[in-house]
C-alpha cells in the first residue's frame, strides 16, 4: 500500500543522505521525496511517498526514527490529510490556435501560464498527483518540451500537527 | 572545578581532543598515526593521562577497541589517519555496528579548505561509513569539537550501543578556541527508551505465567545492558528453561541446570527442540537473527512471543511478536520480577514438570558428543581442556569458523563479558586484536584466543603489537589446514568439491611466533594437549602460541541446514 510519511529532521548537512541511504540500503521503495527547511531554520521537513506491506512500512518508520537526525515523523496515511504537488510544464505553441487551446486547458485545470516566449508557454499547475497526470494526458496533442514535478508535499487536516 | 574555569585561554583543537578524552575518562586509545592526525599525536605525546597503543594495521586498532569495550562496559576508542587509515578501519567499524559495540572512532581528514578536491589521502569518510555507524560527524569548526566529542560518546554508549565516527579535518586540530567540555548533553532528536511500558509488562507477566511449555531466549542485549544478574534471578524464580544466542553466552551461567546451551544453526538439540515446541517464548535482548530462527516460516510455530528490546526496530522485524516491550533489559527484568511477585498465580508446576521431562529426553541425545578415542586431536577436546584448566574463568576471544562454534559450545561461560567474538559480521581476523583489547582492559586476567590457521593470518601482524606491550595472551590455533567452515559446507552441500578451502603453504607457526618474540609450541598428539595448555598458562608473562594440529575432517554438530526449521537438525 502507498504511504505518505512526513519527517522533521535536523537541518544538517548529510541528513538527507542518511534518509536516502537508508531507503537504498534496505531496499525500500521511494516514489518521491521532497525536503526543505521549515520556518525554524534549524529544522527540515521531508515528505516521503513510499509503498510496501504493513510490516515493511512499520520497519520504515522505525528505521527512520532510529536515525539520530530524525526528530519526529508522522505516517499521514493514517489521518485525513492533504497532498499537493506542483508541476512546471513547457509546451510548444507556435500557432495562435494552439496558444488558445493550451490556455483553455490550463484554465480548466486551474493552471497558470507563468512564462510566454515566442513559441512556447510555461504552465504552473498544482494539485494531487492524479490531477497533474490528467493534465499531462490532456496535453497529449501538443509538443511538451519539459516537465518538472516537485514531488508530493503533505499535511494532516485539523488538529493533527507534526511539530516539536 | 569545571574544566573551563582552569583554562580560559584558547588551546588548539588537538589539545581539545586530548582534554575531551580525559574528561570522558578514556584510559587508552588504539591507533595509528599519519599526516592528517599529526597535530593530535603531538598533543597526545605532550600529556600523560590518555595512553596510546600503536597497532600494526588500523583494522587491528578498531577490533582491539571492540575487545576492550566488549569486556569492560567502557566505550572503546580508536584513532586513525585520513584516507587509507580510515578505509582500513571500516571492517572494524562495520563489525562493531553489527554487534552493537560502543565505540568512538576518530579519523583524520584533509583540511576543510581542501575537502572535495581529491586531495592527498582524502576519502569521504562520513559518506563511506554512513551505512555502518550508529552516527557520524564531520567537525568543521574547532568551536564544535568538544561538544561533538561529548555527543559521540553519549550516542555510542546509550540506547542500543554502536560505533560513532568523528571525522576531524587537520586545520580544525590546529585552530584554537577556549576549551569547555559540556557536563551533560541533550539531543532533541535522540531519546532512547529505558523503562518498559507498564501495561505491556502486565500483559507479559500474564502470558509468562500462563505457559505450559515456556522457553527463555536471550541475547547480546543482556550482556550489553548489564542484565545478567536480573536475568538469573528472573529465570530461577520461574524455573523455566533458558537458551542464549552466540552473542548472549555468559548472560546466564552455562553450568546451571536450567541452561540448555546455545540455540540456532549450531545450537544444541535440546535448545532448538524446546524452541520449536514452546508455547510461550520470552525473548530478551535478542534480535531473531536468521542463524537463530532458521526458516522463518517454521520458526516457533506454537509460541506466543514476548520480546524485550531497547531498539524498536529489532521488534517484529523478522518474527511478529505478541507482547513487545521497548526498554532496557535490566529495568524491564526488574519490573517483570516485581510483576511476578505481585501476581496472584504461580507457574503451572505440573505442566512444567512434564515439560522438563520432555527436555531431559532431548538432552539424552547428547548432541555435542564427539569421538574421545581418536588418535587425532579433536578440536572440541582442546577447548574443553582449556575450559577445565582455566576453571571456566578466562576471557576467551575467537575468530570465525568452526573453531568459533566449538569455542561457543565447549567453553562454558558462567559470567557475562567473558566471551568476545564476531557474530553479526562474522569477521575473520578479529580474534587476536580482540584479545589485545581485552588484555588492556584486564591486565591481570587470563585471556585466551581460540582461532583457526586461516583466521589468525588475517591480523597476524598484531603479534608485533603484543610483543611491544608484553601482552601474555594464550593463543589456541585449532589448525585443521582448512577453511574448515567452508569445507564443511562443501562436504554437506557441494558433494565434497573443496574449492579453495584447503590452506596450502601454511607458515611454521612456532617459528612465526618466535620471530615476533613469543613462545610457540606445536602439539600433534591428543596426549600432549593438556600438558601444553598447562605449560602455556604457567608462562604468566609470555604470549604463548599453541599450534594444535587437529583432525581435519571434524565437523560442527548439530547443524540446521539453510532453509530448514529448528527441529530439522543434522546430528553427529
Ligand atoms: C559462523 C557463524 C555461525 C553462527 N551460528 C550461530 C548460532 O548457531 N546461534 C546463534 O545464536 N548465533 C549464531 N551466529 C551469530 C549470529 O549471526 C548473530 O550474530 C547472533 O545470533 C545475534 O545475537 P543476538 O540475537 O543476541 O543479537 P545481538 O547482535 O547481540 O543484538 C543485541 C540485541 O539486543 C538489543 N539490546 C542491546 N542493548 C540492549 C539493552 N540494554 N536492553 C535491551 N535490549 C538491548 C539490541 O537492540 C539487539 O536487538 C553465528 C555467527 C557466525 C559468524
Ligand atoms: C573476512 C572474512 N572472509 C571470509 C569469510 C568466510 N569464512 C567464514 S569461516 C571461514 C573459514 C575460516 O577458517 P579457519 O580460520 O581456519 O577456521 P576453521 O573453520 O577451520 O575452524 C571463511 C573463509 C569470513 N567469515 N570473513
Ligand atoms: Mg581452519
Amino acid at each position: 500500500m502507498r504511504h505518505i510519511i512526513s519527517v522533521l529532521l535536523e537541518n544538517e548537512s548529510g541528513a538527507l543522505s542518511r534518509v536516502a541511504g537508508l531507503f537504498s540500503a534496505r531496499g525500500y521503495n521511494i516514489e518521491s521525496l521532497t525536503v526543505a527547511p521549515t520556518d525554524d531554520p534549524s529544522l527540515s521537513r521531508m515528505t516521503i511517498v513510499t509503498s510496501g506491506s504493513d510490516e515493511i512500512v512499520e520497519q520504515i518508520t522505525k528505521q527512520l526514527n532510529k536515525l539520530i537526525d530524525v526528530i519526529k515523523l508522522l505516517d499521514m496515511t493514517a489521518y485525513p490529510h492533504i497532498e499537493r504537488e506542483m508541476a512546471l510544464v513547457k509546451v510548444r505553441v507556435p500557432e495562435a490556435a494552439e496558444r488558445e487551446e493550451v490556455k483553455r486547458l490550463a484554465d480548466i485545470f486551474r493552471g497558470r501560464i507563468i512564462d510566454v516566449a515566442h513559441d512556447s508557454y510555461v504552465i504552473e499547475i498544482t494539485g494531487e498527483g492524479s490531477k497533474l497526470d490528467a493534465f499531462l494526458v490532456a496535453l497529449d496533442a501538443f509538443t511538451v518540451l519539459e516537465v518538472v514535478r516537485s514531488g508530493v508535499m503533505g499535511i494532516a487536516r485539523g488538529d493533527v500537527a507534526l511539530q516539536i | 572545578m569545571s574544566e573551563s574555569a582552569s583554562s580560559a585561554t584558547a588551546i588548539t583543537g588537538a589539545e581539545i581532543f586530548c582534554r575531551s578524552l580525559q574528561a570522558e575518562g578514556v584510559e587508552v586509545v588504539f591507533g595509528y598515526p599519519g599526516g592528517a592526525v599529526l597535530h593530535i599525536y603531538d598533543a597526545l605525546y605532550r600529556q600523560d593521562k590518555v595512553s596510546h597503543v600503536l597497532v600494526r594495521h588500523e583494522q587491528g586498532a578498531v577490533h582491539a577497541a571492540e575487545g576492550y569495550a566488549k569486556s569492560s562496559y567502557k566505550p572503546g576508542v580508536a584513532l586513525v589517519t585520513s584516507g587509507p587509515g580510515a578505509t582500513n578501519a571500516i571492517t572494524g567499524i562495520a563489525d562493531a555496528y553489527m554487534d552493537s559495540v560502543p565505540l568512538v572512532v576518530f579519523t583524520g581528514q584533509v583540511p576543510t579548505s581542501m575537502i572535495g578536491n581529491d586531495a592527498f589521502q582524502e576519502v569521504d569518510t562520513v559518506g563511506i561509513t554512513r551505512p555502518c555507524v550508529k552516527h557520524n560527524f564531520l567537525v568543521k569548526d574547532v568551536k564544535d569539537l568538544a561538544t561533538t566529542i561529548k555527543k559521540a560518546f553519549y550516542v555510542a554508549t546509550t540506547g542500543r550501543p554502536g560505533p560513532v565516527v568523528v571525522d576531524i579535518p587537520k586545520d580544525v586540530t590546529a585552530d584554537t578556541c577556549v576549551f569547555e567540555y559540556p557536563e551533560s548533553i541533550h539531543m532533541r532528536s535522540y531519546n532512547p527508551t529505558t523503562k518498559g511500558h507498564t501495561g505491556q509488562i502486565r500483559k507479559a507477566v500474564d502470558l509468562i505465567l500462563s505457559a505450559k511449555q515456556p522457553m527463555i531466549y536471550t541475547g547480546g542485549g543482556v550482556i550489553l545492558g548489564r542484565g545478567s544478574e536480573a536475568l538469573t534471578e528472573f529465570t530461577r524464580q520461574l524455573g523455566y528453561p533458558i537458551t542464549n544466542t552466540l552473542m548472549g553466552l555468559g548472560g546466564y551461567p552455562a553450568s546451571d541446570k536450567q541452561f540448555l546451551g546455545m540455540l540456532g544453526m549450531h545450537g544444541t538439540y535440546e535448545a532448538n527442540m524446546a524452541m520449536h515446541h514452546a508455547d510461550v517464548l520470552i525473548a530478551i535482548g535478542a534480535r531473531f537473527d536468521d542463524r537463530v530462527t532458521g526458516n522463518i516460516e517454521k520458526f516457533c510455530p506454537h509460541a506466543k512471543i514476548v520480546h524485550v528490546d531497547v531498539d524498536p526496530s529489532s521488534i517484529s522485524k523478522n518474527v511478529k511478536v505478541d507482547v513487545p516491550i521497548v526498554g532496557e533489559v535490566e529495568p524491564v527484568l526488574r519490573e517483570l520480577i516485581k510483576g511476578l511477585n505481585e501476581a496472584g498465580s504461580k507457574p503451572d508446576a505440573e505442566a512444567l514438570a512434564t515439560w522438563w521431562k520432555q527436555i531431559a529426553e532431548w538432552q539424552a541425545q547428547d548432541c555435542l558428543k564427539y569421538d574421545q578415542t581418536s588418535g587425532l586431536i579433536k578440536p572440541q577436546y582442546v577447548v574443553q581442556k582449556f575450559w577445565e584448566l582455566t576453571e571456566g574463568d578466562a576471557y576467551v576471544t575467537s575468530d570465525v569458523g568452526q573453531h568459533q562454534m566449538w569455542a561457543a559450545q565447549f567453553y562454558r561461560f558462567d559470567k557475562p563479558n567473558r566471551w568476545i567474538n564476531s557474530g553479526g559480521l562474522g569477521t575473520m581476523g578479529v580474534g587476536l586484536p580482540f584479545a589485545m583489547g581485552v588484555q588492556f582492559a584486564h591486565p591481570e586476567a587470563t585471556v585466551g584466543c581460540i582461532t583457526g590457521e586461516a583466521s589468525i593470518q588475517m591480523c597476524i601482524q598484531e603479534l608485533s603489537t603484543c610483543f611491544q606491550y608484553q601482552l601474555p595472551l594464550k593463543i589456541l590455533n585449532l589448525n585443521n589446514r582448512y577453511l574448515g567452515m567452508v569445507r564443511q559446507w562443501q562436504e554437506f552441500f557441494y558433494q565434497g568439491r573443496y574449492a579453495m578451502s584447503y590452506m596450502d603453504a601454511l607458515p611454521d607457526f612456532v617459528k612465526l611466533a618466535e620471530a615476533y618474540g613469543h613462545v610457540g609450541i606445536q602439539i600433534t598428539q591428543p596426549g600432549d594437549v593438556e600438558g601444553a595448555i598447562k605449560e602455556a598458562l604457567a608462562q604468566k608473562d609470555r604470549l604463548v602460541f599453541m599450534d594444535f594440529i587437529t583432525d581435519q575432517s571434524e565437523n560442527v554438530y548439530p547443524m540446521i541446514p539453510a532453509g530448514a526449521g529448528q527441529n530439522e537438525m543434522i546430528l553427529v
